[in-house]
C-alpha cells in the first residue's frame, strides 16, 4: 500500500521534471529538473530493491554528469530566442523520435500483458544483496562484456584529452619540481648594512 | 504514565518503530547540530591558541561566572538568525532560497549510515560506502547553485572554483574507498570496522586482536592521508579554501548570502561535512568504535572493550588535525590545487590499490584469513 503511494508519488515529481527539462526557457533551471528526473528514477529503483543502481544513478548521473552539464550550461549564454527559431525545422524528426518510443514501450508493455517475458528469466535473488550478487555476476559471467566496456571508456577518455591537448608555442609554464625545490637561501640574500649616524 | 504506556501499546509494532526511529534520527540530528556550534568555538579557540590569541571569552552561559565564551556560537547563531535576510533584485530568487537547502541536505543525510557504535546505526544499508559517496557528491550543487543564483561574478567565480576543486578530489576520494571496501570485503560500515576488529597484523599475533595495529590505517597508510587531505578540500576549508579566497574574490559562493541563509546554511553544512569527514576517517581508517587497547589489556576491562567514546576521541584528534592546518597553511594556489589532485593523488590511489591487489592475491598480512 505504502509502496504503491510512493511509487505514484516519485512517478508524479518524474514526469514533471522531466516536462520541465522540456518546456523551462532557462537551460540552468532545465538542467535542475534533469536532476530532479534522475533522482525520482533513483527512488524508484530503490523501491524496486535495486538498491546498487539506484544510488549508483545518483552518484554517476547526479553527482558528476550533471555537474560538469551545469557548470557548461551557466558559463554559455545561451540565448533561448536563437534556439527556438530551429524548432520547427527540428520538430518532424523529434516527433518521429517520439512515435517510436512510444511504441516500443507500448510493444512492451502489451507483451508483459500477454505473459512473454522479453527479458529473459531474471535469477531469483536474496532481498537485500543484489549489490553482491551484480558484483558476482559482472566480474564472473560478464567480465568480458564489462572489460570490454571499460576499455571503450579510458579510450574514450584518452581521445577527449588528445583532442584538446594542442601545443601552443611561446607558452609559459610553471616548473612544479623547481618552484618545490627553491630553498630559503636561493631567494633571500641577508645583507649587512653598517648604520650610518649623520651629525 | 499509565496513560503514556497506554498510548504506547496503542501505537501496535509498525507505529512504535517508527517513533524509535524518529527520536534516533532527531538525536542525531541534534548531536550534529550541537557538534557544529561547539566546533566553531573549538576552531577559534584553538587557532587562538595557535596564534597566541585568547579567542572568544566574553560571552556566558545565564551570566555564571565560570566558562566564559562558550555561549558565543549560541549568541552567534542567534544574531545570525534575526539579522535580515537580503535577496539580491537581480537574483534568480527560488534557486537563491532553494541553494543553502540544498547544501544542507546532504551534509545532515550522510549520517544516517554511520555506525556509532557496535549495536547503534540508523539505516543498515548494505551500500553504506556507495550511499555516502554519492550523497557527497550532491554537497557540491548548494555551491554551484549559490554562486549563480546571485547573478555576482564574485559568486559565480567562486562556485566555478569550489565545483572544479570537488569534482577533482572526489575521484581520489572514491579510490581510497575502494582501498577500504577491498580490506573490508564489504559497502556496509559496520562490517568495515567490524573487519577490523582482528587478524590485520596476524603475522604478530595470529588469528587475534591486535588493537590499533589492526585497524585499516596499518595498510592503507597512503589512502587514509589522501583521503583526509582529500575531505579537507572537499570541505572547502583552508588551505584549499580557494572558493572563498577572501583576498581575491570577496567570499566566493556565498558572498550575497546574510542573515539565517548564511548561517544555518552555510556554515553548518561546511562545518557538519567537516565532522562528517572527521568520522568516516576514524571509521574506515581507525577501527570507529574499536579500543586501540584491545588483544593487550584483560578483555573485560571499559579500556580494552569497544564504545562510542573511542569513535568520540578519533573524532576530536581529526577535527583538531582540520584547525590546526588551517592555522598553519597559507592558502594553496589554484593550479597547485589541481595538481595536487590530479596529478599526485589520483597516482597514490591508484598505485596503492595495485599494490592491495598484489597483497591480496599472494595473501599477505591481513588477507591470510579472508582467503
Amino acid at each position: 500500500m505504502l509502496t504503491t503511494i510512493l511509487f505514484y508519488v516519485f512517478s508524479a515529481v518524474l514526469v514533471g521534471a522531466a516536462l520541465g527539462v522540456v518546456l523551462s526557457r532557462n537551460p540552468v533551471h532545465a538542467a535542475l529538473c534533469l536532476v530532479l528526473a534522475f533522482f525520482n528514477s533513483a527512488a524508484l529503483w530503490l523501491l524496486l530493491e535495486a538498491e546498487f543502481l539506484g544510488i549508483v544513478l545518483v552518484l554517476v548521473y547526479v553527482g558528476a554528469v550533471m555537474v560538469l552539464f551545469l557548470f557548461v550550461v551557466m558559463m554559455l549564454d545561451i540565448n533561448v530566442a536563437q534556439l527556438r527559431e530551429g524548432f520547427t525545422r527540428y520538430a518532424p524528426l523529434g516527433a518521429m523520435v517520439a512515435l517510436l518510443m512510444i511504441g516500443e514501450i507500448v510493444y512492451a508493455v502489451w507483451f508483459r500483458q500477454l505473459g512473454v517475458n522479453l527479458a529473459g528469466s531474471a535469477p531469483a535473488l536474496a532481498p537485500g544483496s543484489n549489490t553482491a550478487a551484480l558484483g558476482e555476476l559482472l566480474y564472473s559471467k560478464y567480465m568480458l562484456p564489462s572489460e570490454l566496456a571499460s576499455v571503450v571508456l579510458l579510450v574514450a577518455i584518452v581521445a577527449a584529452i588528445v583532442l584538446t591537448l594542442r601545443r601552443r608555442p611561446n607558452l609559459k609554464q610553471q616548473d612544479i619540481n623547481a618552484q618545490v625545490a627553491v630553498r630559503s637561501i636561493d631567494r633571500v640574500r641577508i645583507m649587512k648594512v653598517d648604520s650610518v649616524t649623520r651629525s | 504514565m499509565n496513560t503514556l504506556i497506554h498510548w504506547w501499546n496503542l501505537l501496535g509494532a509498525d507505529g512504535q518503530h517508527l517513533v524509535v526511529m524518529t527520536a534516533q534520527i532527531v538525536a542525531v540530528m541534534m548531536s550534529v547540530i550541537v557538534s557544529v556550534a561547539m566546533m566553531t568555538y573549538a576552531e577559534r579557540k584553538v587557532i587562538g591558541f595557535i596564534q597566541v590569541r585568547i579567542g572568544p571569552n566574553q560571552v556566558r552561559i545565564f551570566g555564571l561566572p565560570f566558562l566564559k565564551g562558550l555561549a558565543q556560537p549560541f549568541a552567534d547563531v542567534i544574531k545570525l538568525l534575526l539579522k535580515e535576510v537580503i535577496v539580491p533584485a537581480e537574483s534568480d530568487k527560488f534557486l537563491f532560497l532553494l541553494a543553502p537547502l540544498i547544501a544542507l541536505v546532504p551534509a545532515l543525510a550522510t549520517w544516517a549510515v554511520v555506525p556509532f557504535s557496535p549495536d547503534f546505526v540508523l539505516a543498515k544499508l548494505d551500500a553504506g560506502l556507495l550511499y555516502i559517496l554519492a550523497l557527497t557528491s550532491l554537497g557540491v550543487y548548494g555551491i554551484i547553485l549559490a554562486g549563480w543564483a546571485a547573478n555576482s561574478k564574485y559568486a559565480l567565480l567562486g562556485a566555478m572554483r569550489s565545483a572544479a576543486q570537488i569534482v577533482a578530489y572526489e575521484i581520489a576520494m572514491g579510490f581510497a574507498l575502494v582501498g577500504v571496501l577491498m580490506a573490508a570485503g564489504s559497502l556496509n560500515l559496520t562490517e568495515i570496522v567490524r573487519a577490523q576488529s582482528h587478524g590485520y597484523a596476524s603475522y604478530v599475533y595470529p588469528w587475534q586482536a591486535a588493537g590499533f595495529l589492526s585497524w585499516n590505517w596499518f595498510w592503507l597508510f597512503p589512502l587514509m592521508v589522501v583521503y583526509f587531505i582529500a575531505g579537507i578540500a572537499e570541505t572547502n576549508r583552508a588551505p584549499f579554501d580557494v572558493a572563498e579566497g577572501e583576498s581575491e574574490i570577496v567570499a566566493g559562493f556565498h558572498v550575497e548570502y546574510s542573515g539565517a541563509t548564511f548561517a544555518t546554511l552555510f556554515a553548518l553544512p561546511e562545518y557538519a561535512n567537516m565532522i562528517l569527514v572527521a568520522t568516516l576517517a576514524s571509521v574506515l581508517f581507525l577501527g570507529g568504535w574499536q579500543s586501540p587497547f584491545e588483544g593487550y589489556l584483560a578483555a573485560d576491562l571499559p579500556l580494552a572493550s569497544p564504545s562510542f567514546l573511542w569513535l568520540f576521541l578519533k573524532i576530536l584528534c581529526f577535527l583538531f588535525c582540520f584547525l590546526w592546518f588551517r592555522a598553519t597553511f597559507p592558502r594553496y594556489r589554484y593550479d597547485q590545487i589541481m595538481r595536487l589532485g590530479w596529478k599526485v593523488f589520483i597516482p597514490i590511489t591508484l598505485i596503492w590499490i595495485g599494490v592491495e591487489c598484489v597483497m591480496v592475491w599472494f595473501k599477505v598480512g591481513p588477507w591470510a584469513r579472508v582467503l
